[in-house]
């Protein structure tokens, strides 16, 4: 546990307060933070960890703890495997989530890669709200963070063995924002509480512009149908809609309809109310399981279905790589978002939810 | 953890002595050099020391001494002044692919904003400028010639006596970027046919902040700024005096020591040179092999990229550069490689090393032991996953 411990600092306090934790238990520690957009693209992207600004702000951090930085540039994988991913799946009707391609592709695969095998690294922290411990047996597991309330977990189910085996989430530990406070105060860390943001990191304001911009052709106007193919109005475009989301149309009958469905293939959107929800199913594709296999062919579990949301009990039957996820009560879940499994308040692991097959 | 610094390309240490005389100088010596009165005069005093030094450092009158802020400012002069001064006969420039961004983008920027004619004329692939080829690009209106002494990434030491020569036969003005080779080699403007040269203090134990630049008696050149008046109008604002004496006394003695200096670096570059090709399979020498730097040992270390090549050198406590230390933090191969003709790929590992003065053989052996470690796990590290 002597080797070196590589933390990816955003620049904002969570992650230099996680760098802070690790120097101070005595730790060798390197601050690497990753340029994810190209240099000269901040005026489009205020908000980005990624941009220059967030990296002077990093820097500034890790001269603040006296540890050694490096920025290093991952613009090419976040634009492939987050941006592009992001764009593909709203332009063919799915709801992507962009913090789990960033952790999956981005955080903990090339920067843990380059941590390990570039420069020698023993290990990899980041600022996520998480629990990562080791078990008796040895073999590590994922928790909820002790604030419930800052919570990440969600995002991070995709992790397993090998990548648990080399990360640490040092600030999972802190019971409440007052203790990132005061830890930030006491290493002269900026503690300007910068907006706390739920938007898209790399999207400035709408993401349906940038998926406008990109995806031209999921701006089509079609139909708005119920359930029984009545058409009852005409959409701009599925690139820009969300199943789950409220409708516009219906106002007239003053029923409120919700997005059932978006099927890409014939343009069409299917609306309906929160009666005509029916769907107990869902097919769940690239499923991964925090201790490398699942717990049974068949399990029950409490399932998330989006970032912060409730936990629904459900069970899991695995099908290879694959899993249908059968929920104890209809519910609408967008098709691309995640859906991890906990036991209690640790992650066992988790898939993507798939379109529905016609 | 001790340190290595191998990066004398980019800056060098303040020579001890350098700091004392400007330590004394900010103690000692507060008046403006533009006063009359006793202060101001001692002012003005130290100021011509350090010019007088500099002059004697090039074999130049200390009339032709200009002080400036550094290597970059002194370049912006030489183009913007000489371009701007005879502006109504003459509009052309001609310089070369590989010069530093000083010249480079200073260059294109007076060719955007101020229609100069700009030429750039490419290098061989050890990075020499073929005067004939220069010759080429010069016409009857070209008013400005560029080339550097010896180029800051890959050391190659360009022909400028022979370029110079040229430009004198034509009547147009020849400027070298000198930034690299004042305190290491020979420059003496009896011998060169030079008008502008730029020097920059902090390439030879002196501070940074300051520089100069060399214009020849009788060269036309306009001023880039006004104001006051200093320097005969050609640099107005007042000196820096303190870093003016450090760069003075850096001069005098980077001048007393060339002689043993550069040929015992020279010998520390070239077991670098040596050992670095015998250990690291596939690694390719940038550069001319023997008309380079004394002190340069540029390479691309194909299977690697710089940024990886630096930081994991770093964390070994060896400082260097993957270029040119002023673009830093891009990922793009560098205009002076690309210029070489080298494949983008084999160009993103860059790796400069510069020994110094401090450097001794057991650095650089260690060195090399700590690069051949980590050229090998960054090569296997292209093909295991974590």
């Amino acid at each position: 546990m002597n080797g070196r411990i590589f933390v990816a600092m955003s620049g904002g306090v969570d992650s230099s307060v996680a760098a802070a934790i690790l120097a101070e238990r005595g730790e060798s520690v390197v601050g690497v933070w990753m340029r994810l957009v190209p240099t000269g693209s901040n005026a489009d992207a205020p908000r980005c960890c990624g941009t220059d600004e967030a990296g002077e702000d990093a820097r500034r951090a890790a001269a603040a703890l006296g540890i050694p930085f490096y920025a290093l540039d991952y613009a090419e994988v976040f634009g492939e495997q987050v941006v592009d991913r992001f764009v593909n799946a709203y332009a063919g009707g799915e709801t992507p989530n962009p913090c789990v391609s960033c952790n999956q592709h981005v955080k903990f695969d090339a920067l843990l890669h380059d941590v390990v095998r570039k420069f020698g690294g023993d290990r990899l922290a980041t600022g996520h709200y998480a629990r990562a411990t080791t078990g008796s047996d040895g073999r590590r597991h994922l928790l909820r963070a002790r604030d419930a309330a800052k919570d990440q977990s969600y995002a991070l189910y995709m992790l397993g063995q090998r990548e648990l085996g080399r990360i640490e989430f040092p600030i999972g530990e802190l019971r409440d924002k007052s203790e990132t406070r005061e830890i930030a105060s006491r290493f002269g860390l900026p503690t300007a509480a910068k907006a706390e943001s739920m938007d898209i990191c790399f999207v400035p304001s709408d993401y349906r512009e940038l998926v406008r911009v990109r995806a031209p052709e999921a701006f089509v106007s079609g139909p708005v149908e119920r359930t029984d193919g009545t058409v009852v109005g005409a959409h701009a475009g599925i690139g820009g809609l969300t199943v789950g989301q409220r409708s516009g149309v219906g106002v007239a009958t003053g029923e409120r309809l919700y997005v059932l469905r978006l099927e890409p293939d014939r343009g069409a959107v299917v609306v309906g109310t929160k009666d005509e929800i029916a769907t107990t199913h869902y097919r769940l594709t690239d499923v991964r399981f925090v201790a490398g296999e699942a717990p049974s062919a068949e399990f029950a579990t409490n399932v998330v279905l989006r970032y912060r949301g409730i936990p629904l009990a459900a069970t899991v039957t695995m099908r290879g790589n694959e899993a249908r996820l059968n929920l104890g009560a209809p519910a609408l879940v967008a098709p691309g978002q995640a859906a991890v499994f906990y036991a209690g308040d640790e992650v066992v692991g988790g898939g993507v939810v798939a379109r529905p097959a016609g | 953890m001790d340190r290595v610094y191998l990066d004398h390309a980019a800056t060098t240490p303040v020579d001890p002595e350098v700091a004392e005389a400007m330590s004394r100088v900010l103690h000692d010596t507060h008046g403006n050099p533009s006063s009359i009165y006793a202060e101001g005069r001692a002012a003005r005093a130290a100021v011509d020391r350090a010019r007088d030094e500099v002059a004697a450092a090039i074999e130049a009158e200390p009339s032709e001494i200009v002080f400036t802020s550094g290597g970059t400012e002194a370049d912006n002069l030489a183009l913007r002044g000489a371009l701007k001064a005879r502006r109504d006969e003459r509009d052309g420039l001609v310089t070369t692919a590989i010069e530093h961004h000083a010249v480079i983008d200073t260059a294109r920027d007076l060719e955007r904003y101020a229609h100069v004619r700009l030429t750039v004329v490419g290098v061989d692939r050890q990075g020499v400028v073929d005067p004939a080829a220069m010759r080429e690009a010069i016409d009857e209106r070209t008013s400005l010639v560029s080339v550097m002494h010896a180029n800051n990434e890959i050391g190659t030491i360009e022909p400028i006596a022979e370029i110079g020569g040229i430009c004198r036969d034509l009547g147009v003005t020849f400027h070298s970027d000198a930034v690299q080779t004042v305190g290491a080699l020979e420059v003496d403007v009896r011998k060169i046919p030079i008008d502008l040269l730029s020097i920059n203090a902090h390439k030879f134990y002196g501070p940074k902040g300051v520089g100069a630049l060399y214009v020849r008696r009788g060269t036309r050149l306009a001023t880039m700024q006004t104001g006051g008046g200093q320097e005969k109008g050609r640099r107005t604002g007042t000196e820096n005096v303190a870093g003016i004496v450090g760069l003075g006394v850096a001069m005098r003695i980077a001048r007393e020591r060339r002689a043993t200096e550069s040929p015992r670096q020279a010998r520390l570059r070239d077991r670098l040179i040596s050992r670095v090709r015998t250990r690291v399979p596939d690694v390719v020498l940038n550069g001319h092999p023997t008309d380079r730097l004394p002190n340069n040992a540029s390479f691309c270390v194909p299977g690697t990229d710089g940024e990886s090549l630096i930081v994991a050198l770093d964390l070994e406590g060896f400082a260097v550069s993957s270029g040119s230390a002023c673009t830093s933090g891009e990922t793009e191969p560098s205009h002076v490689l690309l210029a070489l003709g080298l494949d983008r790929e084999v160009a993103k590992g860059s790796l400069r090393v510069t020994v110094g003065r401090s450097t001794t053989e057991a650095d650089v052996d260690a060195f090399v032991r700590a690069l051949e470690h980590i050229v090998a796990r960054l090569r296997n590290a292209a093909a295991v996953a974590v």
